[in-house]
This record gives C-alpha cells, sequence and structure tokens, in this order.
C-alpha cells in the first residue's frame, strides 16, 4: 500500500472559490435601498473564513486513526451540549422559535446542531464499520438508526426541521455506502413515504401496491415484512382519520411546530418574491449588487437562507448554473475520497460528509425556486453564519485528511 | 467490514449518476424560471419595484364670451398613501388620524378606495389645506407610503352665481367607473358632477400624467424613479362659453336667495345662452373634494330643492305665456285674424256644457280682436279660439311648436316637457281611461297654457326666439357651436308685425304695463300658472314672463319663472330688469374665434 503525499489542491481550490463566491454574495446581500444592518456583514464573513481555514488546517493534522480513537467521546460531548440546548437555547434569525443558540451571557457563541452533523457522520461510520457486512434487515439497522436517531430527536425538540432532514440523507446515503440492499432502504423509509402520500388515496394506493410487491420481491424476515405493512397502514389510513378529525387551528399548530415556518401566507410569500428575483434575473442577471428586489428588501433573510436567489437575481441563470457546476465538481471530488479511502471507517466518513453538504445544497436551492419545502438551512459556503462556515471548512479539513491518507495519487482517476 | 473495489466503483457510479441527475434537475428548474418565464418574472419584479402615482391634469378653464373666468384652478393639496394590504392603509390611517381628526365613514370610504384600486395611491383627502399638509409634514416618517402632492382644485370665482351653469367636480363614482363614457378613468379621478363641466368632460379633463416611485418590500417609497419615465400631465385647453357673466351675475343678484325660480336668456339670432340661473342656488366650491356631510344634507332637506335646476328639469304649467302658441297655431292654419273678435264677448267667465270657465279678470274684458285679447291676455277669447282649432289641431300645433321636445340645449338634465303625444286620444285615453274625458273639453284649458302642458324654462325661452324671428327657434348654445334653427311656422309679415305689436302692447299698455324699459321696445307675455298647490284655500301661482327686446330686431330673448310667485307682473319686472341691464351694458367685444 502506498501512502499519497499531499494535498487535494482541487479540493481546497474548489472550496476556497465557493467560499469567496460566498462572501462577495453576503456583501451584495448587504448593499440594499432599505435600511436592513446587513450592510457590514461581509466582514464578519470574511473573518468566519479565516477562522474556517484555520480550523480545516488544524483538522487536517489530525490522522483517521485518531479520528476513529476518539470518536465516541465527540459523539458523546455533542448530545451533551444538545441536551443542554434543550434548557438553555435561544432563537436567532430565521429560527426564531427554535432554541438552536448557545449564549454565553448575552454573547451568541454559535449553534452546536451543525457541529452535530459532523460528530454523527463520524459515530455511524464508526458503527458500521465496526460490523461484519452492512445491514440486511430491519433489526439490524436499529443501532445505525439509534447512532442518527438520538441527536435527531434532539434537535426536532428544538425544533429544527431542516437540520432533521440533513440526518436523515445522511442516514440513508451512508447506508447505501455501506452496502444496505436498497429494498431494505426502501422499507424503513417506507412509512414516511406513506404518511406523505396519505392526502391522495389513489396515490397512497398505488404506492401501497408497489410496497407489497417489493416485500414480496425482497423477502424480508416474516415479521419485518408485516411490520413495515402494517406501519404503512397506520401512516396511511389512520394518519390521515386523524388529521381529518383535528380542528383547522390544531392542525396549523401541529404543522408549525413541526417546521417554524410553514405560516403559509409568509412562506408562500417569499418564495413567490424568492422565484421573482430568481426569474428577473434572465440569462445575465441584473449585474453584481443590482438587484432590485433583494435591494428594495422582498427577499426574505437575504444573507442567510435565500442568499441564492440574490446570486440568481443579480447574475442571472449562468451564474447560477456556474456556482451549481463548481458545487457539483466538488461533490464527484469528495465522493472520490470516499472511493480512494483505504479503510470502511475512512471511507464511510468521507461519503457522510459528501452526503450532508449534498442534502444541504439541494434543499436550499431547491426552496429558494419552489420545488422544496421552506425548511430554513443554510447553502454551505455561501450563507453567512460562524458555525455553518466552521462546519464547511471542518468538512473540507476531515476531506483533506482522508484524501491524504487515500489510495493513490489524489489526481487519480476512480470514477 | 470490508469494502471491496468493485462494490466501492459502483457505489461511486451511482451516487454521481445521483448527484448528475439533482443538479440537471435544479438547474432545468432555474432555466424554466429564468429563460423561459423570464418575462413574466422581469414584469413582476418591476410591478414589486415600482408603483405609478398620477399627476393630475389641470382642467380646461371655462370662460365666458368675453374671457371672463367662470372657473378656474388654484393650488391644493392631495394626500394618499401606497398600501399593497389594506390593513397596512389602515394602520397608516389609524396614525394619520391622530394628526387630523378623520370621521369613522371617512375611514370607510378611504377603504373602498382602495379595493377599487389598490395599484396607484388611495387617496385619503382630496382637498388638504396648506396647514394640515405641513403638519402631516412634521410627521413623515412615521407614515411609510404617504404621498403629498400638489394638485390643481377647481374653483369657481363666483360661486353660487354660476352654479346651475357649470355644476361642479367630484371624485369618480363606481357607477360611472363601469359606464363605458368613462372608460380610461381610473379610481380617485375628478370628474364633471354637473352643468358645463359633465357635458364637456372629454373637453375639460386634459390629460393625466404619471410618475413613477420606487418602494420596498413594505410599501415605503425610496425614491422616484428614472426622471425619463415620468409622463407629465397635459392640461386641456380653455373652453369659451357664450355666456355673458356680466349678466349672469346680475341675474343671480336679482333672485337673491328668497326667490325660487330661473332665468333663461338667449341670444334669439345664434341661440346663444347669455345667463342661466336656478334659484335657489348651492355654492359649487363647497363640492369640490368632497362634499361636506352637513351641506350635503342642508341641500337635500331643502323644500325648494336647490339642486334641482329650475332652468332645466322644473316643468311648471306655461299658463298664458302659452297663448301666443295658440295664436300662432291659429293664424297659421288661417282660422283668426288679428283684428277678429270672437262671438262671445268676455263677462269674466265662458259658459262651456253645463260648467263656467273663468276669466282672470272677473268683470271681464268685453269684447276684444286678438291683439287685444294677447295684450289683456283674455281667458275667454282663448277659450273659444282653442274650441275653433279642435283639439286635435291644438295639440299637433303645440307638438309642431316644440312644446313636446327638450330645448336641445348643451347641459346636461335637458328634461323633455309633459305635452300630450299624438295621437292625443290614445295619450288621454291612457291617462284618464276612456270615459274621464269627452271631445273638445281639453281644449279650452290647453289653449289658456293649462291643463296637460308643462314646460321647462329653458324650452319656452327656445321658443320665444322663433317668436322674435319670425318662424325660426334657435337651439340654445352654452358653449361656442354653429347656430342651430329650426322653421317652427310661416306666417305672412303683416301678421307677424300684428304678433309683434301684441306682445310689445303687452308691456306698453297690457298685463305688464308696468315694466317699461325707457328708449327700448320690450316685446313680451305675462303667464299666470295654477300651480295646484293651496294654501289657506287660495291657490298658488307660478308667475312667468317670456319676451325679447327691441322689439323689432331682438337682442334678446328671455324667460323668467318664478315658482308661486303669484303673477306674472312680477316676473316681468325682473325680465324687463335683466333685458334692460343687457341693453344698457357697454357694447362688447365678443371673444369668438376668427371663421366661426
Amino acid at each position: 500500500m502506498r501512502r499519497a503525499i499531499g494535498v487535494d489542491f482541487p479540493l481546497v481550490g474548489l472550496a476556497l472559490l465557493l467560499s469567496i463566491m460566498g462572501v462577495a454574495a453576503v456583501y451584495s446581500a448587504g448593499q440594499t435601498d432599505v435600511s436592513t444592518g446587513l450592510a457590514n456583514l461581509w466582514r464578519t464573513q470574511s473573518l468566519y473564513l479565516a477562522l474556517g481555514l484555520g480550523a480545516a488546517w488544524m483538522v487536517s493534522r489530525i490522522s483517521v486513526r485518531a479520528l476513529d480513537h476518539f470518536t465516541p467521546p465527540i459523539y458523546i460531548g455533542t448530545l451533551l451540549a444538545l441536551v443542554l440546548l434543550l434548557f438553555v437555547g435561544r432563537g436567532a434569525g430565521t429560527g426564531q422559535h427554535s432554541k438552536s443558540w448557545i449564549y454565553i451571557s448575552g454573547v451568541s457563541i454559535g449553534q452546536p446542531s451543525e457541529l452535530a452533523k459532523i460528530a454523527a457522520v463520524i459515530m455511524l461510520a464508526k458503527v458500521l464499520a465496526g460490523r461484519s457486512g452492512a445491514p440486511q434487515s430491519l433489526a439490524e439497522l436499529a443501532r445505525p438508526a439509534l447512532v442518527i436517531g438520538v441527536p435527531w430527536v434532539l434537535i426536532m425538540l428544538q425544533p429544527d426541521l431542516g437540520t432533521g432532514l440533513v440526518f436523515i440523507g445522511i442516514f440513508f446515503a451512508m447506508l447505501f455506502w455501506a452496502g444496505t440492499d436498497w429494498t431494505l432502504l426502501v422499507l424503513a423509509a417506507s412509512p414516511v413515504v406513506s404518511l406523505v402520500l396519505a392526502f391522495n388515496t389513489g396515490i397512497w394506493g398505488a404506492w401501497f401496491i408497489l410496497l407489497v410487491a417489493l416485500v414480496f420481491y425482497a423477502r424480508p424476515h416474516i415479521l419485518e415484512s408485516v411490520a413495515t405493512v402494517a406501519a404503512n397502514l397506520v401512516t396511511g389510513v389512520a394518519a390521515p382519520i386523524i388529521w381529518a378529525s383535528l380542528s383547522p387551528y390544531q392542525q396549523r399548530r401541529l404543522l408549525v411546530f413541526l417546521d417554524p415556518s410553514s405560516d403559509p401566507l409568509k412562506g408562500g410569500y417569499h418564495v413567490m418574491q424568492s422565484q421573482i428575483a430568481i426569474g428577473s434575473g434572465g440569462w445575465f442577471g441584473k449585474g453584481f449588487t443590482s438587484g432590485t428586489q433583494k435591494r428594495l428588501g422582498y427577499l426574505p433573510e437575504q444573507q442567510t437562507d435565500f442568499i441564492f436567489p440574490v446570486i440568481g437575481e443579480e447574475l442571472g441563470f449562468v451564474g447560477v448554473a456556474v456556482v451549481l457546476a463548481l458545487f457539483a465538481w466538488l461533490m464527484l471530488r469528495c465522493i472520490r475520497v470516499a472511493g480512494r479511502s483505504t479503510s470502511p471507517f475512512a471511507s464511510l466518513v468521507a461519503f457522510g460528509l459528501v452526503s450532508m453538504i449534498f442534502v444541504h445544497v439541494l434543499i436550499n436551492v431547491g426552496m429558494t425556486i419552489g420545488v422544496m419545502p421552506i425548511t430554513g438551512i443554510p447553502l454551505p459556503f455561501f450563507s453567512y453564519g460562524g458555525s455553518f462556515m466552521l462546519t464547511c471548512w471542518l468538512t473540507v479539513g476531515l476531506l483533506v485528511r482522508l484524501s491524504i491518507e487515500g489510495r493513490g495519487r489524489a489526481d487519480s482517476l476512480v470514477i | 467490514m470490508r469494502f471491496h473495489p468493485n462494490d466501492v466503483q459502483r457505489r461511486s457510479r451511482g451516487a454521481a449518476a445521483a448527484l448528475f441527475l439533482t443538479v440537471v434537475f435544479l438547474m432545468g428548474s432555474f432555466f424554466r424560471a429564468q429563460v423561459l418565464q423570464h418575462r413574466r418574472y422581469a414584469i413582476a419584479a418591476e410591478e414589486n419595484r415600482l408603483r405609478e402615482v398620477p399627476l393630475a391634469a389641470a382642467r380646461g378653464l371655462i370662460l365666458d364670451r368675453r374671457g371672463a373666468v367662470i372657473a378656474e384652478n388654484i393650488p391644493g393639496y392631495t394626500v394618499s398613501v401606497l398600501a399593497h394590504r389594506e390593513d397596512s392603509l389602515l394602520a397608516v390611517l389609524g396614525r394619520v388620524a391622530k394628526i387630523i381628526p378623520m370621521a369613522s365613514g371617512q375611514i370607510e370610504l378611504v377603504s373602498r378606495r382602495f379595493r377599487r384600486g389598490s395599484s396607484r395611491p388611495t387617496v385619503i383627502l382630496s382637498s388638504a389645506s396648506f396647514d394640515l399638509v405641513s403638519r402631516l409634514e412634521e410627521y413623515r416618517l412615521q407614515f411609510p407610503g404617504l404621498i403629498i402632492q400638489e394638485t390643481p382644485k377647481r374653483y369657481y370665482p363666483d360661486g353660487a352665481a354660476v352654479a346651475a351653469l357649470v355644476g361642479y367636480t367630484g371624485e369618480i363614482s363606481d357607477d360611472e367607473l363601469g359606464a363605458e363614457a368613462f372608460s380610461g378613468y381610473k379610481p380617485g379621478q375628478q370628474v364633471g358632477k354637473g352643468g358645463i363641466e359633465k357635458q364637456y368632460e372629454t373637453r375639460l379633463r386634459g390629460r393625466e400624467g404619471v410618475r413613477f416611485v420606487q418602494v420596498d418590500a413594505r410599501g415605503r417609497v425610496v425614491r422616484n424613479a428614472d426622471a425619463e419615465t415620468t409622463l407629465l400631465p397635459e392640461p386641456a385647453a380653455a373652453l369659451i362659453t357664450n355666456i355673458d357673466l356680466d349678466l349672469q351675475r346680475y341675474v343671480a343678484g336679482i333672485f337673491g336667495d328668497s326667490l325660487t325660480g330661473a332665468v333663461v336668456a338667449l341670444d334669439p339670432s345664434t341661440g346663444d345662452v347669455l345667463a342661466l340661473h336656478s334659484a335657489p342656488t348651492f355654492d359649487p366650491n363647497r363640492f369640490v373634494g368632497g362634499i361636506p356631510v352637513a351641506y350635503w344634507r342642508q341641500l337635500n332637506d331643502d323644500p325648494r330643492k336647490p339642486l334641482l335646476s329650475k332652468a332645466l328639469q322644473g316643468r311648471y304649467p306655461p299658463g298664458s305665456t302659452w297663448k301666443l302658441a295658440t295664436s300662432v297655431t291659429a293664424l297659421e292654419l288661417g282660422l283668426v285674424t288679428m283684428d277678429e273678435r270672437m262671438a262671445v264677448p268676455c263677462t269674466g267667465a265662458f259658459q262651456y256644457g253645463n260648467r263656467p270657465f273663468k276669466c282672470h279678470l272677473a268683470r271681464g274684458h268685453g269684447t276684444l280682436n286678438l291683439q287685444q285679447a294677447i295684450e289683456q291676455s283674455c281667458d275667454v277669447y282663448f277659450y273659444q279660439l282653442g274650441l275653433r282649432i279642435g283639439l286635435q289641431r291644438l295639440i299637433a300645433g303645440g307638438v309642431k311648436l316644440g312644446g313636446g321636445s327638450r330645448s336641445g340645449i348643451d347641459l346636461p338634465n335637458d328634461n323633455r316637457p309633459s305635452f300630450p303625444t299624438e295621437p292625443f286620444a290614445d295619450y288621454f285615453n291612457r291617462k284618464y281611461g276612456a270615459r274621464g274625458w269627452s271631445g273638445n273639453s281639453p281644449s279650452l284649458n290647453l289653449a289658456i297654457g293649462q291643463g296637460e302642458n308643462s314646460q321647462t324654462v329653458v324650452n319656452l325661452a327656445r321658443f320665444y326666439t322663433a317668436l322674435a324671428n319670425g318662424g325660426d327657434a334657435m337651439t340654445p348654445h352654452v358653449v361656442q357651436a354653429e347656430p342651430e334653427r329650426t322653421r317652427l311656422f310661416e306666417l305672412d309679415s303683416a301678421t307677424l308685425d300684428g304678433v309683434r305689436a301684441a306682445l310689445a302692447g303687452v308691456v306698453s299698455r297690457g298685463t305688464a304695463a308696468a315694466s317699461q324699459i325707457q328708449g327700448v321696445v320690450l316685446a313680451g307675455k305675462t303667464g299666470t300658472a295654477q300651480s295646484g298647490r293651496f294654501v289657506n284655500g287660495t291657490e298658488l301661482d307660478h308667475a312667468w314672463f317670456a319676451g325679447f327686446a327691441p322689439a323689432v330686431a331682438p337682442k334678446i330673448v328671455v324667460a323668467v319663472m318664478i315658482e308661486y310667485g303669484g303673477h306674472g307682473t312680477r316676473a316681468a319686472r325682473i325680465a324687463s330688469k335683466i333685458i334692460e341691464h343687457y341693453l344698457k351694458a357697454a357694447p362688447t367685444q365678443f371673444l369668438k374665434t376668427e371663421g366661426e
């Protein structure tokens, strides 16, 4: 086994390029005709980027063995922080209702749930790597589910639906990478799918027939088959009945609890304004800093969750395509790191991290154009915020280390 | 756990494919919005950003025939609010109400205006005082979206004296907005609501300008948009009327506040309306920019109905002024000559069937010819003349002389006089039933201008232009226009001279003998028309006078009517003063355009 020497420069370069574009976007978000208090955020963001770079450099010095060794204490520590947060956490920004911030004597320190994503990734990697093979039954999924489930529950209690979605995405992506059969993943996810489809009897019926066919095709353990079908029946048939028996007021309370931004009037208005900003950008946009929707304050949270419409409005479809292409390139690089890793643990960590970036990009960008629900989740390297910038660059640092310890030359082709 | 390189390779490809599909899906979504639907979103962004603020055009001046100002514009202020939602409008109103007291009805009115057209600023106060505006300016920062504009405001220097003529302006109503005549108008605009203002709306309105302002997400005005997008308003050209403002003022002055009635003065050679007044009147200046509720109630509760034009809308039995129509009908048919006497002399009453028909002079006029009968207004003579003409020809004659048609004046609310239509038998059957009337009996009343005949003052004035011109009636025109003449009757010149002499005799020695003018021969006819309204058992009469002067080559026709005014001599005195004032005023230079 030959150890490749050197840093994955394309990976770092792409992340740096995206971050610099991000700082520029934050700068533009502050250039408004109405007072928003955002004018100087780009300076703070630059500082966060510098801190992130330093953190990434330090993390890249930690060997994969050491990381493996320290995973349980990191994970436990994170869980304790999340529990603590339920008592002392406060809201900020979009998530005014969610207790996701830690304050020390009135100064906001950060959002532990951002770092919890990384902790969950390495812990799940360790648990899966410690097994003799990939989980092949629902019972075998129980432990990995617990690793993700505990922080997930703690985060949903804040509540923070967006981050919760990222955990679910990471969970399924890493199981896929570990080699779990796709039919098992579908069966595991099926009750939730039933819940979502339950509002249209026809579509749910079709899904249910497909599910039963899948059960016969995959032939899981008889008890698990029964349990899966029963769970689907409960969520698909009982849930709508219970839902219908609730008063509209209670329904809204429940929705707002699950997702604070689900206020239909407000949320709908925001998506509409976001789409207008993006659509009015056209091919080449209105020019850097000259987006009218942004300047006049029509975009909600234009420095964090809705920073992508700023790019869409000012740089047009060309700008959007360039940013999405850079993200795609970066993620391909990361998948390669996962493919070149020498140990299952390293490989799983790399893939977990890339799936985290992937879910963030998909949900955030999709939300701005109206193809994903509004869940208040930031765009990596772009959205303003210290904890998130740090998380993104810690991810880059870890990936750089994994790449260094990987098989073959960093730029050799695997895919 | 061990990863076989082949598995890793396969999963890497799967992951890369999922990544690729996701990016293609996202890019497709953006391509659709940014390229395919770009126009739609670009318009939406502009609509978000820009609000149009209308710039009201100055209405055209209304001038009299000498160029004196009847209606002009003075600087005024409009206060309006740009709001994108009704609740934010109400929030601003609530704060404004702390500075300017506002009635709850007013807030409701503003809400209604907002619902009619929310893309334009909603007018809160259409004529705010300078004081009020400067107080609002002090609190400027508290009022996002508040727009204070200087707007021309209509002003009538002579106020109540010209009200019946010019009407007034006001905010366009819901009904008007729905009407085809007002297509292109927008909520909140000022339009003519009566008189010349309404009739000549299209010539007076000018073209509204527009200015664009940029607003932020909360509807606050950020700044004016680019200057080149501003469209300046175009004021309308002045409207020159035929009115003699001096005479109009004089007429209004005579009537004052106590008399109820109307005056129409025409130039018989052209049909020019020299003056038109209805009393009691109202102050049109108080109507501009919203009528104060108390004033509106006062006008509506007034039993003398100031808002109803006595000159155009009011219909009154013409009484003896109509005897000229009876005379002309009989003369044209050759049924009578000016010297002819009737079989039965006047003894104060005329027996027809089993009922006596009274003359206004109880002791009787004795035996008279037609000329004397006109001068003395002898009813008994005209009863017999009416019977001689017969009901059918009497009605046909009245219709031919315009007794059943509108005057054609260029003002709104030109009412149709009430007169039997042909075939007359159907008309009477419909009105009284087949047995409710018989034979010729309606002729007696019709011959003396009573019964089934109610005329508007303006229409009677039109008939007298025909008497003044020897047969040609002139359509009354307030605004300069090609004279429109209608031949009403044909009489030989000797007969015409006789008719004219009889009308002159009315004033020189007949019923209006007290109304002579030094040095001018005034021709006319009094009327004392039964109104059908009794007070303490006595019937109240409408006092009429219609006439022209000078008797030869007349320069002015005047019709005066005083509601419940008693004897026609009262109207004659007013008419003679008006005519005297007009004829003795310094010769005037008319503001007529060349070639017209």
